[in-house]
């Protein structure tokens, strides 16, 4: 059978720029890109390919072209031609090609569907190139030429006019309302005073109320003075994955200037790896200087007020196994916590074959459990994933990332996978002790 | 003059100008880019930028076991022809006197059963590197013409110097002429050519990657994640 007449090409395309102008708009936006880190990187691979290695589309699927250092190469192409110090030369004597806008819809889906910027090739890499930030911004180019796959564009579109891909802000009271009622917890809204502004991401403002819910009940418990806001309340911020600088510093901006305005000390994020990222680490390059509020992730939370005796568990004293979420873990610094709360749930942790830093990837970071192009690949990755579960022999599998455990569930279902895939914030409100 | 008094005279010249030129001009070009600062707040008990860098530069010296064993044999291959080649260049006792003639400095010289060992190590690993290169698909996929012409390149002057070790080192020193010419002239001239092939191509890995190394650790060291 012929495919190629009929196989729908791997690339979309937004607004209406000429070819021209698309490869003009992301070459132009690489070249931003370049300051010392990024120079440093790109000219330090000697093209090993020891990250093949390490990611998880390359090890599943045995494709080269998923090669990590590989999916930078339009990205490294502009910076030998525009930004380095033989640029010049380079130009010239015609050495490295001008990426052609074929190259860049090409490498559309190596950017966006068969990378989840999880950094695992980071650790790998002997020159110690940080892959995963330079696909990052790579990425920026890529939504400049209207060059993103079209689910995520979608979603930045929504993001950009209502401060969230899930809902508008303005519905955000009563879909808490809603929320409070089915859990039968008290959520504040839109408190004009309070030390905690909470955040949400798009999930749990729909499929996963549970865990919006368990937040409440946990806050609830410990006496803060907390609120959810309709000025700042998604976290996840799509602008961050997508590539969209704009939408990442307006979503940014809402969460820091609501907490500025109600007076919160503390920016609560949700259950959710690219939150942190963008909130913990990123927020500041927007506010221009060190943030007037501290941010923590969920998992940073509950360690704290455990620790604190601020809260208490009962010990539920059965084996899990814990998934750790990339941006949490590997890049957020946040592996012995998830293990601490763990461990105060008295579970007995049986280790994945791969995990805390070196753990494997859900394979939906950065937009790829989003973007339904990609989902023959996140299958492929979650039976890796599930194998490595299913040798544990535990008897729960638990993680801390909202989007993990929505890519896995969607996994499992597919797989018909009986194991239920558990949040570590709703295993803590569950059993708290009285 | 002859291709040898060519060799190590104008063309030494213009390649070592070639060479710290190129090198300091790339070196300079890339660390004189903008930095962008980290503003968001450190993790508590995070080293100092210096020590994460220095960290960082020491781990990736190894895989990481979760890697084993695919990373082993490309890691070793690596050392092995790095180590040999700087055995060879700074331990072989001709090498050493013409170092001391062109900068006026000298050690002693390794014995050469040692350079013998160190030149065989390194003209296996170099096949075996290119062996890879070609036969690897990631590898192949990869691969630009920087990649081939610095293989060559830097294959070259071992080669060539091989050919010329036809007896022991001590015999070769003690003569008052050199007997090789042709070969002398041959070897010199494909070790200039890896010179002046230094700064343009990926062998300025070797200046680069301290500092790769040291931005993601210094990244990662501020997120609280010992990289």
């Amino acid at each position: 059978m012929n495919t190629t007449a009929t196989a729908k090409p791997a690339f979309d395309r937004q607004g209406d720029q000429s070819d021209e102008a698309r490869v003009d708009a992301a070459m132009r936006t690489f070249v931003s890109e370049f300051g010392i880190t990024a120079a440093v990187h790109l000219e330090s691979c000697v093209k090993c390919g020891l990250c093949a290695e390490a990611c998880h589309f390359y090890r599943t699927t045995g494709d080269p072209r998923y090669t990590p250092i590989h999916k930078l190469e339009p990205f490294r192409r502009a910076y030998f031609r525009e930004a380095s110090p033989l640029a010049p030369l380079v130009r010239k004597l015609g050495l490295v090609r001008k990426p052609t806008i074929g190259d860049l819809e090409q490498w559309q889906e190596l950017l966006y569907d068969s990378c989840t910027m999880c950094g695992r090739c980071t650790l790998v890499c002997p020159m110690g190139i940080d892959i995963a930030e330079l696909v990052k911004e790579a990425r920026h180019g890529m939504f400049v030429a209207g060059l993103v796959p079209e689910r995520l564009a979608l979603m930045d579109r929504a993001a950009r006019q209502w401060g969230s891909p899930a809902t508008p802000g303005e519905d955000l009271p009563d879909i808490l309302d809603e929320v409070s009622k089915q859990h039968g917890v008290p959520i504040p809204c839109d408190l004009a005073s309070a030390d905690i502004l909470v955040t949400a991401a798009p999930a749990e403002l729909s499929e996963h109320t549970r865990a919006m819910a368990a937040a409440a009940k946990i806050l609830n418990r410990t006496g803060e003075r907390w609120t959810m806001h309709q000025g700042g309340f998604d976290a996840s911020n799509i602008g961050f994955n997508n590539g969209d600088l704009e939408l990442q510093e307006k979503l940014t901006r809402s969460l820091v200037d609501t907490a500025v305005k109600i007076g919160a000390k503390t920016v609560l994020l949700p259950e959710c790896g690219h939150a942190y990222g963008a909130a913990r680490w990123e927020a500041a390059r927007w506010y221009g200087r060190e943030l007037p509020v501290r941010i923590i992730h969920m998992t940073e939370f509950l360690d704290e007020m455990i620790a604190a005796g601020r809260i208490r568990v009962e010990p539920i004293g059965e084996s899990a196994t814990f998934h750790d979420p990339c941006q949490i873990v590997r890049r957020g610094g946040l592996e012995a916590a998830a293990r601490r709360v763990l461990a105060a749930l008295g579970f007995t942790l049986v280790e994945l074959e791969d995990h805390g830093l070196t753990g494997f990837c859900c394979g939906g970071g950065g937009g790829v459990v989003s973007n339904q192009r990609a989902a023959p690949l996140r299958a492929r990755v979650f039976e890796m994933k599930r194998q490595q579960v299913d040798a544990t022999g535990a008897k729960r599998f638990v993680t801390s990332c909202g989007q993990c455990r929505i890519t896995l569930e969607t996994g499992a279902r597919i797989a018909k996978w009986d194991k239920p895939v558990e949040s570590l914030l709703e295993l803590v409100a569950d059993n708290l002790a009285d | 003059m002859t291709l040898l008094e060519f060799a190590r005279g104008p063309a030494l010249a213009f390649a070592l100008a070639v060479f710290v030129i190129g090198v300091l001009w790339r070196l300079v070009g890339v660390l004189r880019l903008p930095r962008r600062p980290d503003l968001s707040p450190a993790r508590e008990g995070a080293p100092s930028a210096l020590a994460a860098a220095w960290h960082a530069n020491v781990r990736a010296m190894w895989p990481r076991s979760a890697f084993a064993p695919s990373t082993h044999f490309i890691t070793l291959n690596g050392y092995a022809f790095h180590v040999g080649l700087a055995l060879i260049f700074f331990g072989y006792a001709p090498h050493i006197a013409f170092i001391r003639r062109v900068t006026g400095l000298s050690w002693p010289a390794l014995p050469d059963a040692v350079m013998y060992v160190a030149a065989a190590v390194t003209i296996v690993s170099l096949v075996l590197a290119g062996a890879i290169r070609l036969t690897s698909p990631v590898r192949r996929t990869i691969s630009t013409a920087d990649d081939w012409i610095t293989w060559t390149i830097t294959f070259l002057p071992v080669l060539t110097g091989m050919a010329l070790s036809i007896e022991p080192s001590a015999r070769i020193l003690a003569r008052e002429r050199v007997l090789y010419e042709g070969p002398l002239a041959v070897h010199l001239l494909t070790l200039e050519l890896l010179l002046v092939w230094f700064p343009f191509g990926k062998l300025m890995h070797a200046f680069f990657f301290v500092f790769s190394r040291g931005a993601t650790g210094m990244r990662f060291s501020h997120r609280g994640v010992r990289v």
